[in-house]
């Protein structure tokens, strides 16, 4: 083979392969991905065994500190109304966690509950980032 | 002062205009004194905003609440320390540290080339300017950190008691000084393309300042790990939050450059590949700061929507769009100078080092962005978890450590097969004897991922040992020096490459400590009574007794309540440690919650008490105790005994506030609830961070100028350049 043709076969062999690798990542990253949803999309569509990521914030008076180190608490849509969601939680609890802050959980439907994955929780931005007022709830 | 401080911003955006209009005038006329103008307007730059910075912090260290950045990330309980800190705890206040950052690095960047790359110059200063009048115009226009509000408040809302680390005083400064100076080597790319002066000497300045920003942008990122890693709920030190990824992509990309660019330095080859590396590393490491700051994505770190997207968006846009004009448009003098020999070379190995890195950068863009993907694929966000990220990442890692041990120990051009034998059987070696080892000796057989790293770890460790060991004795045998002087002068005089080496040490003993902390650790999360205790990873964690102290904060963070667990450590019967992990508890400026509830009302933090060895980190953290629920009734009725007192004056008020706090702080201590503890045990962890040290050590010799070494290198260059203007 002369170098030139060479050159061309190595050439359409790594694009090929370039090609089938980010492919295989696109799709995966597809199939592997979890629907970002609120709750009360959740509640409208959750399917049992499929896991979704859930944010909103915490409801007042649902926190409940179980013991083995498992919390249950709900979650509501962030602009308020619409039914909250009741999920049972272990794992590390970000500090921010408070009745009243917004976070994030990857959930999954087990019969009428919603279970997190051990650790997956979020708290987003504490509310003294933004510059309006303070919003605690506590 | 807030005037002055908006007066002084103006001062600096018309200044940054000056100083492009002049350098664009001074570079298209060929009038040094206008170029002369533009550069030293990179200078005024700093000093101006030198003085908005001083400005700004003196508020701060002030308590002068009348700014509205400074009431609303400082307050009177906020200690000096994170008060000097606070500043870029605000939108306003980081973006000013960005920007003043950028005007000090472009100042050393245009004074160490004053009299080098006369055509090329003209046109970075406009571009590192461009800059700084893009970040200044949001000062100006969109963000100000100079706003005010009167009457001023009588107290501020406090820092937040989560960035009331040490960390938050060096982290932000390092992780903005490796982007900033990105922002170098993209003006000279930029410049030299424009001139069309893609020779050697743009390169020389485009790698010192990329290396200055890997280092910057590697410490920052170390940094920020191990902050992650000293709080509860971070999630350790790394989970491929958006804001992290964001740091890692301009980083792996400038690490990728840093190799391809020997290529192009030895044998003229990959032109157009470097330069399009050294503007896509700047490219990200803007959409870096964009994603930190505009709160596009969901992340742990983000501050808030801002109204800050639109013009990074354009920002970007015209960074992208100019990027690939300029590089398509000048493909005629990028050209290669030479083809690759043969695949068994040290051009090949850095090559598919390259791939490896944009691939591992292409993975970590895609899963980051996947949230923005999905929703305009499906019209639904969906994002993409650590197990998707791990599945790409682990076997890219894997193969870039076993490639930082095969090229040093390559040949330039092609390898013989005698010369591979001689330069790899060390190293075959070495992995084979760690994969017995693996089976028999150590107990990572269970993962198979582990095990492969491992490997490779020995064969880098082979193969650089072996560099030296060569390098070590020719060196001893001409110059007749003393084994340890010998060592000392040839690294001395091959800074670069030893550095380089030692880089890669770091970094294998660095993933060391990545894959046994993150297959091997066992963290448990349980509630312990007083006396209570639990078995982790084989240590047993006993629950000796509850602490409890107000006003005085062990970390001096300005907490008001720190309550915590006495834990005592045995493994097989022998004591260990002791640990003392603590939740800290913030007050409520507001006043919300009556006079004693407020004192405790804000946010409370947890941190891990650590003991560290070289074998394993054992660590416990306490999950702060809901002592606003749980003491309920004991709050209100210390706040009704406080208001009952309302004769008394303000001053004995506060002071029955505190007695009621310690009382209510006693009688935690006396009938403790169970405490809700998380417990780990973590082999290694010390290795990950004893690597980062040894890669910033090769980094900082890689990087130290010397005169020897300097009017070497530039001998080198000199001569290229006289092949090169030879060819023309």
């Amino acid at each position: 083979m002369n170098p030139g043709r060479k050159r061309q076969v190595r050439l359409v062999v790594s694009l090929t392969l370039a090609v089938l690798l980010a492919g295989g990542l696109i799709y995966t990253s597809f199939s592997a991905a979890d629907e970002a949803l609120t709750p009360t999309q959740l509640l409208a569509r959750a399917k049992t065994d499929l896991s979704y990521q859930l944010t909103g914030t915490v409801v007042k008076g649902s926190v409940r500190r179980l013991p083995g180190g498992v919390l249950d608490f709900s979650l509501a849509d962030r602009a308020g109304g619409g039914r909250a969601v009741p999920v049972i939680y272990t794992g590390a609890v970000p500090d921010p966690f408070r009745v009243g802050r917004e976070l994030i959980v990857t959930v999954s439907k087990r019969g009428r509950d919603f279970v997190a994955a051990p650790g997956s929780m979020i708290t987003k931005c504490p509310s003294k980032y933004s510059p309006a007022p303070s919003t605690k709830s506590t | 002062m807030a005037v002055v401080g908006r007066a002084v911003l103006v001062v600096a955006l018309l200044t940054t205009l000056f100083g492009i209009t002049a350098a664009l005038y001074g570079a298209r006329h060929g009038r040094r004194d206008w170029v002369d103008a533009g550069r030293r307007s990179v200078y005024a730059l700093a000093v101006i905003l030198t003085v908005a910075f001083a400005l700004l912090e003196v508020a701060f260290i002030d308590n002068d609440f009348a700014f509205n950045t400074v009431a609303n990330d400082s307050s009177l309980t906020t200690p000096l320390f994170y008060r000097a800190a606070a500043m870029w705890g605000s939108q306003e206040g980081s973006l000013l540290l960005w920007v003043w950052l950028l005007s000090l690095w472009s100042s050393l960047a245009v004074f160490l080339t004053r009299n080098r790359l006369r055509e090329v110059v003209p046109y970075a200063v406009s571009v590192l300017l461009g800059f700084g009048a893009f970040f200044t115009s949001l000062l100006v226009f969109f963000a100000t950190p100079f706003g005010t509000t009167t009457p001023a408040p009588t107290n501020g809302v406090g820092l937040d008691p989560l960035l009331r680390n040490p960390s938050m005083m060096i982290h932000p400064p390092m992780l903005y000084s490796g982007y900033t100076f990105f922002t170098i080597p993209f003006a000279f790319a930029v410049g030299a393309l424009i001139t069309r002066r893609v020779d050697a000497e743009w390169i020389q300045v485009a790698r010192r300042f990329a290396l200055a920003s890997w280092l910057f942008l590697g410490v920052g990122i170390l940094l920020g790990a191990r902050w992650a890693y000293s709080e509860i709920g971070w999630g350790g030190y790394w989970g491929w939050d958006a804001v992290e990824n964001a740091a890692l992509m301009p980083w792996l990309i400038s690490t990728a450059f840093l190799h391809s660019i020997m290529i192009q330095e030895k044998r003229g080859m990959l032109k157009i590949w470097n330069a399009s590396l050294v503007l896509a590393a700047s490219t990200l490491a803007i959409l870096g700061t964009f994603l930190v700051r505009s709160g596009i994505l969901s992340s742990i770190h983000a501050f808030g929507a801002s109204t800050l997207g639109i013009p990074f968006v354009v920002l970007i846009a015209v960074m992208v769009i100019g990027s690939i004009y300029l590089v398509v448009s000048r493909r005629d003098v990028l050209r290669s100078e030479h083809r690759l020999d043969s695949l068994f070379s040290r051009e090949a190995a850095f090559m598919l080092n390259n791939v490896l890195l944009v691939g591992l950068t292409f993975v970590i863009f895609w899963g980051t962005f996947f949230p923005l993907i999905s929703e305009v694929a499906t019209g639904t966000q969906s994002v993409v978890g650590t197990p998707w990220f791990d599945r790409y990442t682990v076997p890219l890692a894997l193969m870039l450590v076993l490639l930082s041990g095969i090229g040093p120990v390559i040949p330039w051009r092609r390898a013989t097969l005698a010369k591979a034998r001689r330069n790899f059987a060390l190293p075959l070696v070495a992995a084979a004897a760690m994969l017995i080892a693996s089976f028999t000796v150590l107990p990572i057989s269970s993962s198979v991922p582990t095990v492969a790293l491992f490997c490779c770890v020995a064969f880098v460790f082979a193969s650089v040992g072996q560099e030296f060991w060569r390098g070590w004795r020719a060196r001893r045998a001409t110059s007749g020096d003393s084994p340890p002087r010998a060592l000392i002068s040839m690294v001395r005089r091959n800074r670069r490459r030893y550095g380089g080496y030692i880089v890669h040490v770091g970094l294998a003993v660095l993933f060391v400590g990545v894959a046994a902390s993150s297959t091997f650790s066992r963290t448990q999360f349980v509630n312990l009574q007083k006396g209570q205790s639990t078995v982790v990873g084989g240590y047993k964690m006993t629950n000796v007794r509850p602490t409890a102290a107000i006003v005085t904060d062990p970390t001096s963070t300005g907490a008001l309540l720190t309550l915590g667990v006495i834990m005592r450590v045995t493994h097989d019967g022998r004591y260990v440690t002791t640990l003392h992990p603590v939740a800290q508890y913030y007050d409520d400026e507001t006043g919300g919650e009556g006079p004693v509830g407020s004192l405790i009302g804000g946010d409370s933090v947890s941190t891990l008490s650590l003991h560290s060895s070289f074998r394993r980190d054992i660590s416990a953290a306490i999950d702060a105790p809901d002592i606003q629920s749980e003491l309920q009734g004991e709050i209100n009725h210390a706040n009704t005994l406080v208001l009952d007192e309302r004769s008394e004056g303000a001053v004995a008020q506060t002071k029955l506030s505190y007695y009621l706090l310690a009382a209510i702080a006693g009688g935690y201590v006396r009938h403790p609830p169970a405490a809700p503890l998380k417990l780990a045990s973590s082999p290694l962890v010390m290795w990950l961070w004893l690597g980062a040290l040894v890669v910033f050590a090769g980094g900082l010799i890689a990087i130290w100028p010397t005169a020897g070494v300097s009017g070497r290198v530039r001998a080198r260059y000199l001569a290229r350049v006289a092949h090169e203007l030879g060819r023309a």
